[in-house]
């Protein structure tokens, strides 16, 4: 028994750094109905952000954070008006296929810099024994970090004016300009935004596992399955749903074999996906 | 009374069959191996294409997942071919069969999502079949089947069964034209055209969208899967990673919308000039690590500035074009 509550708990610590990669995918995906398939190689440069910043410059992981969430805004805002700009308000094939060909662009890109051998960033913190099983320090810290960046999400959404307006503009763009929002300028801060998510879990993922350059598909995977569990569009469940879907991992590792855990996930995806469209944390909304 | 049969003349059929008889006899009356292995990826290619193009262009429905199919059609060959020795046209036709079947019931459920969820839905059935074959053991798991030479032996040897499964992709790439034209100009193809143009409405003026739909999407599913069992029957192994590679389906897409979605030569033209295109870079030495990055930019730049690709532009240019390149 101990040792399952042992598993649920990692479980829930892994799945808050999955629920945070989500929220960027989700955040997008609700403003601007764009379902960004670069989102996987934004994880994978977060990741190799890290290894630049920290082993490489040699900043502790933690510091070089905030650092990354720069680049990572910076990066996203410049996405939007090279490759999504054109295609907002296009059929969905179009944003799909742009934002595909810059996941082709960056992953060629990544493995033309740092080819496709496994990466590690090295991170000390104590772990913390509690009855019996000891709980690692940098799952801990990770996805306390995680909490965080989602509180300060939340904080930017829900009190302030620039959270209004993008949470307008996702009800209703043409009402929202009517309304003298800049709508343009609020899509493309959106993207920054979500983009930066994306770069954060990145960083995160990469001081907890090793990473290559193609790491990226399987937490893409893992944050289309989680944005699904938690209803397209909603941030809250992407965290909701990060961390169910971490907890699955971590209640089902014991009793099978780890490579059938995808098989697992994706049936889950598509059941969700066909019975329950709208997620299964997602509220009512009429 | 000239002008009336000049325009029912339909000059599309034929070039199909030049093209697919030219495909098939030049390397082999100049006996040159390099061009047919040249040929058959070209081939291969083309059918991947005209056939997604069937669900993307006709349907408007992206399926990231269409190698599936094209995989699922290779296992089932290579299975019946080194497992219970079939002969090779046997053992691919069944593999098609089976993969149609499996289609149509999977297409009555997947195709319940429009849009962006059947997109989603479609990597996640691609990403759950690669990792059900990776641990599947009668398909040897992640290692994946391997052909003895005895089983080209029924062919006439490895050397001569190299050619046979030339000819038989060369057919397939032809069939693959054929249907593609045949729908396009059948009622089920209107059906298919005014699913992609409005659902709703084709729903309304009693288009059977649902039956459709599963329809398109099990017979797109019949000559890539016979195209999978020849393609690894020739490579003489199968692996998952080979089988279901994502990035082979996402290729297929950029052939597509480079030739134009939605009409019967684009995709064709699209798969063989990028099939040419990889042939460059990959030899190029500049550029055999950037082939990923050409080909993403070459997407953008289409999906952005283009969207009808190469043969929507020349429609556009040139409109008298439409009825010889349709």
């Amino acid at each position: 028994m101990a040792e399952i509550l042992a598993s649920v708990i990692d479980g829930v610590l892994i799945g808050a750094v999955y629920g945070l990669a989500a929220m960027g995918l989700t955040l997008i995906w609700g403003v601007m109905n764009v379902i960004n398939l670069s989102h996987g190689a934004i994880i994978v440069f977060g990741m190799f952000a890290l290894y630049s910043l920290s082993p490489m410059l040699g900043l502790n992981p933690y510091a070089a954070l905030p650092i990354g969430v720069v680049i990572g805004f910076v990066a996203g805002m410049l996405l939007y008006w090279v490759a999504v700009h054109r295609v907002i308000g296009r059929p969905p094939l179009m944003s799909l296929l742009s934002t595909f060909a810059v996941n082709m662009v960056l992953i060629g890109l990544g493995t033309a810099f740092w080819s496709t051998s496994p990466y590690n960033v090295p991170v000390w913190l104590p772990s913390v024994s509690w009855q019996g099983y000891t709980y690692t320090g940098t799952h801990i810290m990770a996805a306390v970090l995680a909490a965080v960046i989602a509180g300060l999400l939340y904080l930017l959404l829900y009190r302030t004016r620039i959270g209004k307006a993008i949470r307008a503009v996702s009800a209703n763009r043409a009402a929202a300009e009517l309304s003298g929002i800049p709508t343009t300028q609020m899509l493309a801060l959106s993207f920054g935004l979500g983009v930066t998510l994306a770069f954060a879990s990145g960083m995160l993922i990469a001081t907890l596992f090793p990473f290559t350059v193609l790491s990226g598909g399987a937490y893409q995977l893992k944050s289309f399955v989680v944005t699904v569990l938690g209803g397209l569009g909603n941030p809250a469940g992407a965290l909701l749903g990060g961390i169910f879907l971490g907890l699955i991992e971590g209640v089902a590792t014991p009793f099978m074999p780890v490579s059938w855990m995808p098989m697992i996930e994706f049936t889950l995806f598509v059941i969700v996906l066909i019975a329950f469209p709208r997620g299964i944390f997602s509220y009512s909304r009429t | 009374m000239i002008s009336v049969r000049l325009s029912s003349f339909r000059p599309f059929p034929w070039l199909i069959l030049i093209v697919t008889a030219a495909f098939a006899l030049v390397p082999w009356w100049t006996d040159n191996v390099t061009w047919r292995e040249n040929l058959i990826l070209a081939a291969l290619d083309i059918t991947l294409a005209s056939n997604l193009n069937l669900m993307l262009g006709y349907a408007g429905y992206v399926n990231f997942g269409n190698i599936v199919m094209f995989g699922l059609g290779g296992y089932i060959g290579v299975y019946l071919v080194s497992v219970w020795h079939w002969p090779l046209l046997g053992a691919t036709l069944a593999g098609a069969i089976a993969v149609s079947i499996i289609a149509y019931l999977f297409g009555l459920g997947v195709l319940r999502l429009r849009g962006a969820y059947f997109a989603l839905a479609t990597i996640g059935v691609n990403e759950a079949v690669s990792v059900f074959v990776t641990n599947f053991e009668p398909w040897g798991g992640a290692t994946g089947l391997y052909l003895s030479l005895g089983a080209y032996a029924p062919l006439g040897g490895p050397g001569r069964a190299l050619w046979i499964v030339y000819f038989l992709m060369v057919a397939v790439m032809g069939l693959s034209l054929a249907l593609s034209y045949a729908i396009r100009h059948s009622k089920f193809g209107l059906g298919l055209l005014a699913i992609g143009e409005n659902e709703d409405a084709a729903a309304t003026l009693g288009v059977p969208t649902r039956i459709y739909k599963a329809m398109v999407y099990s017979v797109s599913a019949f000559l890539p899967a016979i195209a999978g069992g020849l393609y690894f029957f020739k490579s003489g192994i199968i692996e998952p990673s080979g089988a279901f590679d994502l990035t082979t389906s996402i290729e297929a897409i950029v052939m597509v919308m480079l030739g134009g979605q939605g009409t019967v030569a684009g995709p064709a033209i699209g798969a063989f000039l990028y099939e040419e295109l990889r042939g460059y870079l990959l030899t190029a030495q500049t550029f055999s690590h950037f082939q990923l990055v050409v080909a993403g930019l070459l997407l953008l730049v289409i999906v952005l500035f283009a969207p009808g690709g190469l043969l929507g532009f020349v429609h556009q240019k040139l409109p008298f074009t439409r009825r010889w390149l349709e």
